[in-house]
């Protein structure tokens, strides 16, 4: 991490000024639905792309070593599918993490 | 229905409070995960909690952070929050139906400022319309809690041993897949879109001349390709949208943490 502290926080306030424009503007401005379908649709469909294209190839290269993430990566779909929490997918994953990496070092 | 003038300010407010305790339960595990993350890559834990009671967002969050270790451009920074937290837009002109005569123009500035996916689900659930001291209530305990979530997280990193803080490098993406995965078992259109940001989001990171474009714009480039298609070929209906605003907090994707807490 190269950043100085003055880059940080310029960097941290930029994105604040961004995010809350978003919330507040149309929240004070706009008072009638949005009428596009294509806009309405499209707005919809954003956070899946943006989870799915921020979580994969990323979550590989989340813990030491690709394997162990994989691993992690597995029991979190797995899960995910079944439909249990937030919280036990995640926690589940990482419990699979650092058995892999033991395992991997045995190895 | 719930009114303003039947119920004194206090009773709302604590009402509103009832209902955000869970939200802020709940964000306090993903706040955690954000601080480890932040401090693995090398931001003070100061400018983790800077950035978590400044922003108050995940997925904006993690990509900020990952924009700005590598030191990226005020103009890329700029792009992919608004990418990335455009769905807030959508969310914010459905609330703004939602408000009864009590919320004064002053009082929107504050709610939009913690108008999380979350918050904007249980308040879009409740029958009829919401006031200021309710919404007050609301948005307290998630902002507590995704604070405190990031302070403990980020100061937890310096002490915790290496092959901890390794294994707890997956949780944050290990969230995300519970996120999205239910609504797209559920909705092939979903799916689709899923898994065309995914196989985007991969040639960039392996292909050649792809694999030059920087993390940011990648994430801009595949959300809103993979959106825009789904709304081409895929166009949502009208009931799923803002005619009931209740419905789409069971639909969107990152709501679907609110439907365990809040319940």
């Amino acid at each position: 991490m190269t950043q100085s502290i003055p880059m940080l926080i310029l960097y941290t306030l930029v994105m604040a000024g961004v995010t809350y424009l978003i919330r507040m503007v149309p929240l004070v401005l706009i008072r009638h639905p949005i009428k596009s379908r294509f806009i309405k649709s499209f707005l919809y469909y954003v956070p899946y792309a943006v989870l799915g294209a921020m979580t994969f190839p990323a979550i590989l290269y989340s813990t030491s070593h690709i394997a162990s993430a994989a691993a992690g990566l597995l029991v979190s779909v797995v899960l995910a599918f079944f439909g249990r929490g937030l919280l036990t997918v995640a926690v589940s994953a990482c419990v699979t993490v650092y058995v892999a990496e033991w395992i991997l070092l045995l190895l | 229905m719930i009114q303003e003038q039947f119920s004194n300010p206090r009773s709302l407010f604590l009402r509103g409070m009832r209902d955000g305790v869970p939200i802020g339960l709940g964000y306090l595990s993903v706040s955690f995960a954000f601080g480890i993350t932040a401090v693995s890559r090398g931001v003070p834990a100061w400018i983790a909690l800077l950035i978590s009671m400044t922003n108050v967002t995940s997925a904006g969050q993690l990509a900020g952070l990952d924009l700005m270790v590598i030191g990226c451009t005020m103009g890329e920074m700029i792009l992919t929050q608004c990418v990335i937290n455009m769905r807030y837009a959508l969310m914010s002109v459905s609330l703004s139906q939602k408000f009864d005569k009590s919320v004064r123009l002053c009082d929107r500035f504050l709610i939009a400022f913690c108008n999380t996916d979350e918050v904007f689900a249980v308040a879009s659930g409740q029958p009829g319309l919401v006031g200021r001291w309710y919404l007050f209530g609301l948005i307290i305990p998630p902002y507590v809690g995704w604070s405190a979530g990031t302070l403990i997280g980020s100061v937890a990193s310096g002490i915790l041993p290496e092959s901890v803080m390794a294994a707890l490098g997956i949780a944050i993406y290990g969230m995300f897949v519970a996120i999205v995965i239910p609504p797209a078992k559920t909705s092939r259109a979903v799916a689709l879109v899923l898994g065309g940001a995914v196989l985007m989001s991969c040639a960039f990171r392996y292909l050649p001349v792809l694999n030059t474009v920087s993390s940011g714009f990648v994430i801009i480039i595949c959300a809103i390709v993979a959106a825009a298609l789904g709304a081409v070929f895929a166009p949502v209906q009208e009931e799923e949208t803002t005619e009931n605003p209740a419905e789409i907090s069971q639909e969107a994707p990152v709501s679907g943490e609110t439907g365990e807490v809040s319940k």
